[in-house]
């Protein structure tokens, strides 16, 4: 199903960039890496052995008590390295491709901003709190804007989302709407472009997108379904957050938008036996919640892209599985600020043998 | 139609002959080294160890044009003008020589893309464990292999050609 002749001028435009990337995959951190990390003591530990991986002496200018909060910052800027030179290196539709990758970080800190304005804080204050990967550069006019009218007009339109933001959203609605439904309704709208555009790409990419965006939309469905239970989420308001891809999508959606409890959901995707499974899952093993089988899902998927050669599918992927890297670190980190080694293990490996 | 290729002379088709067979295998030689290049160049910035062993796939890419070249210039010492009236053994050399230049072009063609696109698997797959790349070699072989039949065949096929000259 490749389009014919894929193989063939791949490496003309994107040929080095797909080596460059595979290094990067091979830096992510092993099954040996990750049992050094557990068994330290102290996050000073955790810095020494951060130092022998692909990470290097990235914390060494940090003053001496280390927080969990200080190396989740710098893991997430040494991605952002990654990623922008990924980025300066390559033309469309790559280009194209990892700008997407960027928007999803910037609806969070497009709805970061909104709730910042909306509550009258310092933008200055609200700026470092964005993720670095979603920065944009209307950005910088923001401490003029004081009233949510004015970031409409000025900030938000001009930004890449603005297709987005015109077409779901109007002025009324910044000030009215749950910033939740904001949120939810701009990924929706992203996700089906992102989906598309994949689609028109063809070939490798399209079938290593088509696999990884499903499985995306069925998890914010069932997410969303679940989040709204006990919230004033009314159940029409509720429908229109549903992305309109899926392998749930129609019939499981229709099933979804009628339930009320959580028992409901479970019997709603009963039909679909991968996710069956998925809930199976945490109902033999208490610690497990949902969202740890569905990121572990999310990992196995973001392994195969790697298999194939001459695709896009893997830099989404690589990016998606480094966000997990350092959820992974942060969470050794905590369990070890914390004292609580017992946990430590629940993080979600990357490599399981 | 009998009448157009007999009063077109020989030495044009043993002429374009000749020159489909480099030209065509410098395509084929050409396009396998920048698939294979532009992966090894990449996948060796993380991984440096992969520099020396891989280049052993555009070697095998560069064979492919020396194929050619060593063809054309077979070809090339036949061209011999005789200043008369082209004659049937004339017409047989120039068919011979275009047919056979043909082929060697054609088939180069191919090996060449066909070495490549296994060079870059075989750089990336290098990169990620140094086991395989002996064992993508061996994929590598078989397909520089082809490029070989079509020197075999095309020098078979022109053995017999021969140009009535001086």
């Amino acid at each position: 199903m490749s389009t014919p002749g894929s193989l063939l001028s791949f490496n003309i435009n994107d040929g080095y960039i797909e080596g460059i990337l595979r290094g990067f995959r091979l830096g992510l951190l092993s099954n040996v890496d990750y049992s050094n990390l557990t068994q330290c003591d102290a996050l000073d530990d955790m810095k020494i052995h951060l130092a022998t991986t692909g990470y290097g002496d990235f914390l060494e200018n940090e003053p001496s008590p280390l927080h969990t909060t200080t190396i989740a910052e710098k893991c997430t800027l040494k991605m952002v390295e990654e990623f922008n030179y990924l980025r300066a290196n390559v033309v469309n539709p790559l280009a194209q491709f990892l700008d997407y990758i960027r928007y999803g970080y910037m609806i969070d800190n497009v709805v970061l901003l909104i709730t910042g304005t909306l509550h009258e804080r310092d933008p200055e204050e609200l700026k470092e709190k964005c993720h670095p990967l979603g920065l944009f550069d209307s950005m910088r006019t923001i401490s003029a804007e004081a009233t949510v009218d004015g970031l409409y007009n000025n900030v938000l339109i001009d930004t890449p989302l603005g297709p987005y933001i015109q077409s779901c959203l109007s002025k009324e609605d910044l000030n009215e709407m749950n910033i939740e439904i904001i949120r939810n309704t701009l990924f929706k709208a992203y996700l089906e472009d992102f989906y598309a555009f994949c689609m028109k790409l063809g070939g490798t990419t399209a079938e290593v997108m088509h696999d990884i965006l499903m499985f995306e939309a069925d998890r914010r469905a069932i997410n969303i379904t679940l989040n709204s239970f006990g919230t004033d989420l009314t159940r029409d308001d509720r429908a229109k957050l549903y992305p309109a891809l899926g392998i749930l999508h129609p019939e499981g959606i229709e099933k979804l938008k009628k339930c009320d409890d959580a028992d409901q959901v479970k019997a709603a995707i009963d039909f679909y036996p991968k996710y069956r499974d998925l809930f199976n899952d945490t109902q033999f093993n208490e610690d497990k919640t949902l969202e740890d089988s569905f990121f572990e899902h999310e990992v196995d998927m973001h392994k195969h892209s790697f298999y194939r050669q001459g695709g896009y599918g893997a830099f989404y992927s690589y990016f998606k599985l480094k966000e997990q890297e350092i959820r992974n670190i942060v969470w050794i980190a905590e369990c070890i600020m914390q004292d609580q080694k017992s946990k430590m293990n629940q993080y979600i490996p990357l490599f399981p043998n | 139609m009998g009448d157009v290729l007999s009063q077109m002379s020989p030495y044009l088709w043993a002429s374009v002959g000749t020159g489909i067979a480099i030209s065509v295998s410098v395509l084929g030689a050409a396009w396998g080294i920048f698939l294979t290049g532009t992966s090894l160049l990449g996948a060796a910035v993380k991984v440096p160890r992969i520099r020396t062993k891989n280049l052993i796939s555009v070697i095998f890419c560069e064979a492919v044009a020396i194929y050619g070249i060593i063809i054309a210039i077979i070809f090339a010492s036949k061209l011999t003008d005789s200043g008369k009236a082209p004659t049937d053994t004339d017409f047989f050399s120039g068919f011979a020589l275009f047919f056979s230049g043909l082929t060697v072009g054609v088939v180069n063609l191919f090996c060449g893309i066909s070495v490549g696109i296994t060079g870059s698997g075989a750089a990336m797959a290098d990169a990620a464990n140094p086991a395989l790349f002996v064992k993508i070699l061996v994929v590598e072989i078989f397909a520089s292999a082809l490029g070989l039949f079509g020197v075999i065949v095309g020098i078979v096929m022109q053995s017999r050609a021969g140009f009535s000259g001086k």
